[in-house]
């Protein structure tokens, strides 16, 4: 991507370095988000995908590196100017995260009733509204054990919508989807980034429906960005590694066998000690 | 041998950097707290759920420790003929003991147990987690309330158990021993004491209120996310509170009644 203006970008990180324990996560990271477009971050499951929504909505410190957000350094910036920042921003969880004490309709409420004094009349019509764009609407006072995963995943779009935001983060929206619900979410996440004028992040491995839907792409793994430019460009890439990765091939790069000793001395070690 | 002094060691380390990070909870917890003056309500349906369900509990246990207490103390003042002192056994042992100490477990299991698994799950299925990311922090609109309720029910829970004990001392000692009605009320009104004996079973009651609702919030905020994690801090929540409670009415009643 050509070196974009400061404010055309939502996000940017800069030589973001992260660890679980004695495990590195990212290693000098460098991730820009454009304002108003879908930017995918793919990578194999364990690259920290998820790690990175957390870190970019200030949940996890990285160890070293910078993370704008609007401009704003998220893990320097006061808790109320955090929580400010954090109502501009959603994040979609793998799992909804709903809350199994409330109704559908109240789930969605939930974040107007915390942060707004609406009258309860106008709080009911928004909620509609919301529920309306991810076809729901009928299932208002139904519990989130009721639903099925896709239909959860909605009923949490339309919580993640109700603060009218900036930028949605999207974890894993696919995963353990139908095709039917792939295509019904891969819908709703175009046409709200381009009805609302929002900023979307999707990270995900599905690189088939991301493909589709992206703008830009990122390519993560061993804690680094392996390679990023439009899905096209990424198709054509001379990479073995993308090209594994995009192509699905089981062995490459990213080796099938997870590191051990040699195969034949790991047996003979058994018959030894018989 | 050096391995024997590296776990006790390390598990020495570790059970201090877990009551750190407990007592630092709860600062956080109190500083919360102020918030709840706006939202009464976030409390109100708390103390439903961890006051008013544990009183079916709480009555029916109080009332079957008071019958016992009756049977078990007029076969041995019958002895010396002084059974009309039921009424001060029954009332001095439930109010000063028994009322808090025994609730308190009761509490533990009933709602203790209960708070920590809410709060455990909440933090597994990350709704915990989305609130935060929603900007709403979970220590106000979560843990603060709860807290807060099972503080207050507490005390109150206790009170009741002690209330319905002497009531089932007196219906098996007078109703069915036949000790005198009068003598019961009367020995009891003649010796137990407002601020020595009821007041102090009430400062024992909230001590330990104080205490398992600060066990079963963090243990449910502490605990992995998993669900042996949920689990395993669901048992820890009723074996902690048991050891704090039997450790602290120790010192209390020293404090209180003894001259150790």
């Amino acid at each position: 991507m050509a070196e974009l203006h400061d404010d055309a970008l939502m996000v940017k990180i800069r030589g973001l370095c992260f660890a679980h324990g004695a495990r590195t996560i990212f290693d000098g990271v460098d991730i820009d988000i454009p304002r108003g477009k879908i930017t995918a971050i793919m990578g194999p499951s364990g690259t920290g995908k998820t790690t990175l929504l957390k870190i970019i909505g200030g949940q996890l410190a990285p160890l070293a590196g910078s993370v704008l957000v609007e401009g704003e350094d998220i893990h320097h910036v006061s808790r109320d100017n955090l929580y400010r920042l954090r109502k501009r921003m959603s994040l979609l969880f793998q799992t909804g995260a709903l809350f199994t004490d409330l109704t559908v309709f109240e789930n969605v409420a939930f974040p107007l009733r915390e942060h707004t004094r609406l009258p309860e009349s106008m709080l009911r019509d928004l909620v509609l509204m919301k529920l309306q764009v991810v076809g729901l609407r009928g299932a208002r006072d139904l519990m989130p054990t009721e639903l099925s995963g896709g239909m959860a995943r909605r009923v949490a779009l339309a919580r993640a919508i109700a603060l009218d935001p900036a930028m949605i983060m999207y974890d894993e929206p696919f995963t353990g989807q139908d095709p039917i619900t792939v295509g019904v979410i891969m819908q709703l996440i175009r046409m709200l980034n381009d009805a609302l004028g929002l900023t979307s992040i999707i990270v995900s491995h599905d690189v088939h429906e991301l493909s589709q839907i992206s703008d830009y792409m990122y390519m993560m793994a061993a804690g680094k960005i392996v390679g990023h430019g439009t899905p096209q460009e990424l198709g054509h890439s001379g990479s073995e590694w993308i090209r594994q990765f995009m192509g699905g091939l089981p062995d490459g790069p990213v080796p099938f066998h997870y590191p051990a000793t040699d195969y034949a001395q790991d047996l003979l070690a058994g018959v030894s000690a018989r | 041998m050096i391995d024997w002094f590296q776990k006790l060691g390390s598990s020495s380390l570790a059970l201090f950097e877990r009551l750190g990070r407990g007592g630092l909870f709860l600062m956080r917890v109190f500083s919360a707290i102020p918030s709840l003056v706006s939202r009464p309500r976030l409390v109100i349906i708390q103390l439903y759920s961890v006051g008013v369900l544990s009183m079916m509990l709480i009555v029916i246990s109080g009332l079957n420790v008071g019958m016992v207490l009756g049977l078990q103390g007029y076969n041995t003042l019958v002895d010396f003929g002084a059974e009309e002192s039921l009424g001060q056994v029954v009332a001095l042992s439930l109010v000063r003991e028994l009322g808090p100490v025994v609730a308190a477990l009761l509490f533990a299991g009933r709602a203790g147990s209960a708070l920590t698994a809410e709060i455990g799950l909440m933090k597994a299925t990350e709704q915990l987690s989305g609130m935060e990311m929603m900007a709403v922090d979970p220590m106000k609109r979560v843990i603060a309330p709860r807290f807060i309720a099972a503080v207050i029910s507490m005390p109150l829970l206790a009170t009741m158990f002690s209330a319905m004990g002497i009531l089932g001392g007196y219906f098996v000692g007078v109703g069915l021993l036949g000790v005198d009605s009068g003598a019961f009320w009367s020995q009891m009104q003649g010796k137990v004491d407002f601020y020595e004996d009821i007041m102090n079973g009430l400062v024992k009651s909230i001590v330990f209120g104080f205490v398992a609702a600060w066990i079963a919030v963090f243990e449910g905020y502490d605990a992995a996310p998993t669900t042996e994690g949920v689990s395993r801090a669901t048992t820890r929540t009723v074996v902690h509170t048991a050891f704090a409670v039997l450790g602290l009415d120790f010192i209390l009643t020293a404090l209180m009644f003894g001259s150790v």
